[in-house]
């Protein structure tokens, strides 16, 4: 943030207080995140894929709410139908709706693939930023740790946590947060890794830069140094590693219901489907096309999102504004 | 330098033991039975099935089994494996080449396209070329590659009958046409493998080339009067391989254990499936052998990215 | 050469048939090669005495040109189908399997299969699986195996024992086998007496830890008294004496080359991966979990046969693009097992290229209704023996289950031509399957008995009762169409007022034998439980142990779980009648009784038979002489396989 501070000070008109001063329009005094805020809303693209996503995200919450059809609701005789007025985005095999079930895995799908993102993104840059800061001792070990999580196979470590934890959660947190919690934290926890490797490379780069050291000059602490002045400009790699993360993660919570893990079998989440529907693509293509489709929206949009925030924090991509 | 890659090399030796402790305990603590088939099967009473846990060594202390598993690594065995009561080594030696066959020249090509798109992407940031890029790049990991790679079949497979769905390691035709065989199983695999791939690094490639070509350093050498070319090769993109470095490195371990979907569906016999049949099964031998050597990989490439680090950006230093 | 064959054949005749035989062998070529006509071939098979059924093959062996089935001995000697003392499955008395039409050894070159998992092992007596056992069948025989139609049929043997001949003593204790002669090994040595004993000795061995040691635990002992005879000596008169050198547990083994390797040393052995057998085929290349190779053996038998030079098994991915491989584009010719959603199979093979071949299946999916209370834990265990399930051990509420379940549409949209809905439990073989049972779909009835039970709708449509609500756990494993089963019956519950949550447990975790694990069938630490399970045998005690009530035969803490009653269900007269099936030599009356266990399971559902599963593969058109059987290897007749032109 520094580096936007001093730019700001250069845009600053010189003379205060002259004639010429006094009939300048007074500008409100503006903050950086006023000012981030609008480069964000100058990024049409951002935009956009922010309204996709909150229109995505209230569709799921409020749409099974006012769309007629439960979404466990079947009925042989409409099995395997195309999208029509009544189904709009056809039937399964069992005679499912889609748009319902769409709408109601979408809850689960979304805010695991948000929340497992974030548990990754959280913990690999905390990682990554502390071992790439301090360096040494504190660097190797991180590292040897990383080293460790990526070298276990996921697979048995996911039965096993399943098996110690999942009735304790479900006790303490009821069946569906204790579900959602687990899945969450073993799903990000898995995934932090190349996170951390990224944002531990930026800070090895970074910390040697000048303003890092201006910052120590004027008498940053080291909390400030890591989070305010080098970790925005580690954003980079960041986000696209989030934007992936989210889709890794939604695809890896229907990974874990083939293991028996996280939810029950019957809740139809975005992966779920896709795997349901995967065998019937030539008959029905419209069971994998939908599902498909709004993870694809989902990511894209996402993304969007992402580039957006970076190039709002970004100095050196303001424009005059 | 020197200094610094003897103490890391001397850090992996511990470094590899703990990794192995802890993957050990995993998989004695996991739940799961290498004898599950016996439990439905009246033909085997509870006694044979004891009997045979015994024969395994399943019922001694996780300690004594994961000594007398080291001892035997360390001399070089890697124990037979539970299923199949073939020499480990025999297993991993017979899946090596087509795991670098199909899954190494699937990531070598990914890389070689991924590099180039990404840095186009950047500098035509949102011109016609990005934008096609990107949502192609979206398709392809948004898609996961059980569907890209059932959509493969279908089309290339089963409409046009152009390509085998399944992998045979046992052509036994010769010469050109018997070469032509091979390249023709082994494309579509690669094809899904490297559609994934590519999405994700050419992502990465684009914003961090995008990072780099703001920079004023990169002004500068503009300024200076040269071509655009050189600005990019020489200046731009070397700082910009650093998370891109980063991937790479953390993903050539994947080679070997990663694309387990892609083989299953294509019926590649790679390491991937290897270790996936091993986990259903706990056949434990098997399981630890392949990820002793996937950790070991995992050690060498960070610490190769590590380095290179240094190389791309002398600012970076090692105490 | 037609007549070679047909002496081939011959073996399996006894010695008073033999020169009838060669009469037969000889109209039969005559037939074939159009040297008669067809009131010639009527007249002289009316004087050789052959039954209706043989004279029109034989009619339309003129007709085509081609060998037929030869049941020429059976017809000749009706005596042997009525069933011996004890021998359940009837020997159809040298019974061979289909006679091919005489082609070229080899002239077929290359066949290729496609199993869900490749064989990992290829010495059956350590099979871990149905694919080991299929992968060596392709190189080793047994002495008998068993046709789809239960019967038994001479491989090595010579000839099926019975009473009758002599083979089968009264009381069903010693059993003696004639073997063939002029059987060689693949590596040229002669297949003797000798291998076929040495065969129980290693496989009885504790140390080897043999997987197919149960069958042969009721043996006493084995006599070799010369070089082709085998006299086997049972513990105790053995209705099921058919278990022992027949079908996949029974393959025999070369004691010239395992002889160093019994013990502990059995394990290690080259032979496991290089098994050197008599079948028509020896191993050329073997990748476990890849596929195995195999070549002709020059050395088998029949000199005609095999008409495949080389056999490719190849093992892995899933069962939809394995239907795919077989169906659409002809790149394999021939696929195993095919769980794949009837529509889509149905889809499938109208392109063409392949057809589905159904194999009637002795499996049943089923739900087991847990006897005890599966959330009450007493003495570090749940669902204990003695601690009776709140609502389940009412059988008004068990029938009530019964009649929510939607067998038919199960069994009709997920399984196709795969199962049919069925109300038994014992669905193989065809003497023992009950007519008592049936099953019907019928909410109002089993609301009215819910009611009657006392079990209410509460104000939020949950049954309860005293303040138990009725909420149920329904587990299975993680199966695509299991869950959708899993989806169908839930719904017609919860419009029961049955709350259900769902759960799907990884196979290899539900059916493992891990005392600590909570998630196993054994521990059923649930309500409902479901899964598919069967007989292996034509003589099925070792099926119908499943529900005997011996206290340690109950899946209990104190015997880790092993104990083969999972519902923990015990009933007096079921015990009786099970004891009673391991000695009786009746065949009536062994009729009568697994009659009456099957009912007394299902009426008082203990379970609730949902499916009666039948497997289905998918072949080449062009590729017949399958000879698929229930009862067995779907490789064990790979000897006759051709293509058709």
């Amino acid at each position: 943030m520094s580096e936007m501070t001093e730019q700001r000070r250069t845009a600053v008109p010189a003379q205060v207080g002259t004639r010429e001063a006094v009939l300048l329009p007074q500008r409100k005094p503006r903050s950086l995140w006023s000012d981030a805020w609008r480069q964000f809303r100058h990024h049409r693209l951002a935009v956009a894929g922010s309204f996709v996503l909150i229109f995505m995200v209230l569709a799921t919450l409020i749409g099974p709410f006012l769309w007629p059809i439960p979404w466990n609701h079947f009925d042989m005789a409409e099995a395997l139908q195309g999208p029509s007025l009544e189904h709009p985005f056809g039937t399964t095999d069992l005679g499912h709706d889609i748009f319902a079930r769409i709408l109601w895995g979408g809850r689960i799908s979304i805010a695991v693939g948000v929340v497992a993102m974030l548990v990754a993104v959280v913990l690999g840059t905390l990682i990554g930023a502390i071992a790439g800061y301090f360096g040494g001792i504190l660097d190797s070990l991180l590292m040897r740790i990383t080293d460790m999580f990526i070298s276990i196979p996921s697979l048995p470590l996911l039965l096993l946590i399943t098996y110690l934890f999942q009735d304790r959660m479900k006790a303490i947190f009821g069946i569906e947060l204790g579900m959602f919690l687990l899945i969450v934290l073993v799903i990000g926890g898995l995934n932090w890794m190349p996170v951390a490797r990224l944002v531990r490379a930026s800070f090895l780069s970074l910390k040697q830069k000048e303003f890092v050291e201006a910052a120590h000059c004027i008498g940053v602490g080291t909390g400030g140094i890591i989070f305010r002045h080098i970790l925005p400009n580690t954003l980079s790699p960041v986000i696209v590693a989030a934007t992936l993360g989210v889709a890794q993660a939604i695809i890896t919570e229907s990974a874990l219901s083939f293991l028996g893990l996280g939810f029950p079998p019957d809740i139809p989440t975005w992966g779920r489907m896709l795997y349901d529907g995967i065998n019937w693509i030539e008959f029905a293509p419209w069971m994998v096309l939908f599902p498909g489709g709004a993870i694809f929206l989902t990511v894209l949009s996402i993304n969007y999102v992402g580039d957006g925030l970076r190039d709002a924090l970004d100095p050196r991509r303001m424009f005059a504004v | 330098m020197t200094q610094y890659l003897i103490r890391r090399i001397l850090i992996s030796i511990p470094t590899l033991i703990a990794i192995s402790i802890v993957i050990f305990t995993i998989l004695a603590l996991a739940p799961g039975d290498p004898l599950a088939e016996f439990a439905m099967n009246p033909a085997v009473p509870p006694e044979v099935r004891q009997r045979i846990r015994q024969s395994m060594g399943l019922d001694d202390p996780i300690p004594v089994r994961y000594v007398k598993w080291a001892s035997s690594m360390l001399r070089g065995d890697f124990g037979y494996s539970f299923r199949s009561k073939s020499p480990v080594i025999d297993l991993i030696r017979q899946r090596l080449p087509t795991t670098l066959y199909v899954i190494g020249t699937a990531y070598l090509l990914s890389v070689l396209i991924a590099i180039p798109v990404g840095v186009l992407s950047a500098i035509r940031q949102y011109s016609i070329f990005d934008n096609i890029a990107t949502t192609l790049a979206f398709i392809g990991f948004s898609l996961p590659t059980f569907v890209t790679g059932i959509l493969f079949i279908l089309i290339f497979s089963v409409k046009l009958g152009w390509l085998p769905m399944i992998y045979r390691t046992t052509i036994e035709t010769e010469g050109l046409a018997g070469l032509w065989e091979k390249i023709k199983q082994a494309l579509m695999p690669i094809m899904v493998l490297a559609l994934f791939e590519t999405a994700a690094l050419a992502r990465y490639t684009r914003a961090a080339m995008l990072e780099t070509i703001h920079q004023d350093y990169v002004r500068t050498a503009r300024a200076k009067g040269l071509s655009e070319r050189a600005v990019i090769l020489r200046h731009a993109l070397r700082n910009a391989l650093i998370p891109v470095v980063t991937i790479v490195a953390l993903s050539i371990p994947g080679i070997f254990t990663g694309a387990v979907i892609t083989e299953q569906i294509f019926r590649v016999p790679g390491m991937g499936s290897l270790l996936i049949s091993a986990i259903r099964d706990n056949d434990t031998p098997v399981i630890m052998a392949i990820t002793i050597i996937f950790s070991a990989l995992v050690v060498l490439f960070n610490l190769i990215a590590d380095i290179l680090y240094g190389v791309l950006d002398p600012r970076i230093k090692y105490e | 050469m037609p007549e070679f064959v047909r002496k081939q054949d011959a073996i399996g005749a006894t010695r008073e048939e033999g020169t009838a035989m060669d009469e037969v062998r000889a109209l039969e070529s005559a037939a074939r090669s159009g040297q008669l006509s067809r009131r010639e071939v009527l007249k002289r098979a009316a004087a050789l005495g052959l039954s209706a059924p043989v004279i029109a093959s034989l009619l339309a062996a003129c007709a085509r040109g081609e060998a037929t089935p030869t049941p020429a001995p059976a017809a000749q000697t009706p005596a042997a189908r009525t069933p011996a003392a004890g021998a359940s499955p009837t020997p159809a008395g040298g019974a061979s399997p289909t006679a091919a039409p005489a082609g070229r050894r080899g002239e077929g070159g290359l066949v290729k299969l496609l199993w869900w998992q490749a064989p990992t092992i290829l010495n059956p007596h350590f099979s871990q699986g149905t694919k080991d056992f299929d992968g060596s069948r392709i190189v080793l025989e047994p002495l008998a195996d068993v046709n789809d139609k239960g019967e038994l049929v001479p491989i090595l043997a010579a000839e099926i024992p019975s009473v009758e001949n002599g083979g089968v003593s009264k009381d069903a204790k010693t059993v003696t086998w004639k073997l063939k002669r002029d059987v060689k090994w693949s590596d040229g040595q002669p297949f003797t007496s000798k291998d076929v004993k040495f065969t129980y000795e290693f496989v009885i061995d504790e140390k080897a830890a043999t997987t197919t040691m149960g069958n042969y635990q009721v043996i006493e002992s084995v006599e070799t008294p010369d070089d082709y005879t085998v006299v086997i000596h049972f513990k105790n008169p053995n209705p099921a004496w058919m278990n022992v050198f027949v079908g996949p547990y029974g393959m025999i083994l070369p004691e010239h080359v395992l002889r160093d390797y019994m013990g502990e040393k059995a394990r290690n052995a080259p032979f496991n991966l290089n098994p050197v057998g008599t079948g028509p085929y020896k191993v050329k290349e073997f990748r476990p979990g890849d596929v195995v190779v195999y070549e002709m053996n020059e050395n088998y038998r029949e000199p005609d046969k095999p008409y495949f030079a080389q056999v490719e098994m190849k093992g892995g991915g899933d069962a939809t693009t394995a239907a795919r491989a077989v169906l659409q584009t002809g790149e394999v010719d021939y696929a195993w097992n095919l769980q794949v959603e009837a529509q889509v199979l149905d889809q499938l093979e109208k392109t063409g290229v392949g057809v589905v071949e159904v194999i009637q299946g002795v499996n049943v999916e089923r739900i087991l209704v847990n006897m005890t209370d599966p959330r009450k834990e007493v003495d570090g265990e749940r669902s204990k023996l003695g601690v009776p399930h709140p609502w389940q051990s009412d059988l008004k509420v068990r029938q009530a289950y019964a009649l929510a379940c939607r067998r038919d549409v199960i069994a009709n949209t997920l399984y196709g031509r795969a199962g049919q809905a069925t109300a038994n439990i014992l669905v193989a073989p065809e003497r023992f399957v009950s007519k008592n049972t049936s099953w019907k779909f019928d909410l109002d009835e089993a609301a009215r008995l819910l009611d009657e039970a006392g079990w209410t709708k509460g104000p939020d449509g949950v049954r309860q009762k005293d303040g138990v609500r009725m909420e149920i756990i329904y587990q299975t494993t993680v199966n695509p169409v299991r869950q959708k089963t899993q989806e169908i019956i839930k719904s017609a519950f919860e419009q029961l007022g049955i709350k259900v949550e769902l759960k799907s447990i990884d196979a290899s975790v539900f059916f493992s034998s891990d005392p600590g694990n909570p998630d196993t069938a054994a521990h059923f630490y649930a309500d409902i439980e479901m899964f598919t399970n069967g007989p292996t045998s034509v003589y099925p005690v070792d099926y119908m142990i499943s529900w005997y009530g011996k206290p340690d035969n109950i899946a209990q803490k104190a015997n880790n779980w092993s104990g083969n009653n999972y519902e923990r269900w015990q009933n007096d007269e079921y015990d009786k009648a099970y004891e009673q099936a391991l000695v009786e030599l009746d065949p009536q009356k062994q009729a009568e009784l697994f009659i009456k266990m099957n009912d007394l399971v299902v009426n008082n559902v203990v379970v609730i038979p949902l499916v009666h599963r039948h497997s289905v593969s998918g072949r080449a058109k062009n590729l017949t002489g399958l000879e698929l059987s229930r009862w067995t290897d779907e490789t064990w007749n790979i000897a006759n396989w051709r293509r058709s032109s």
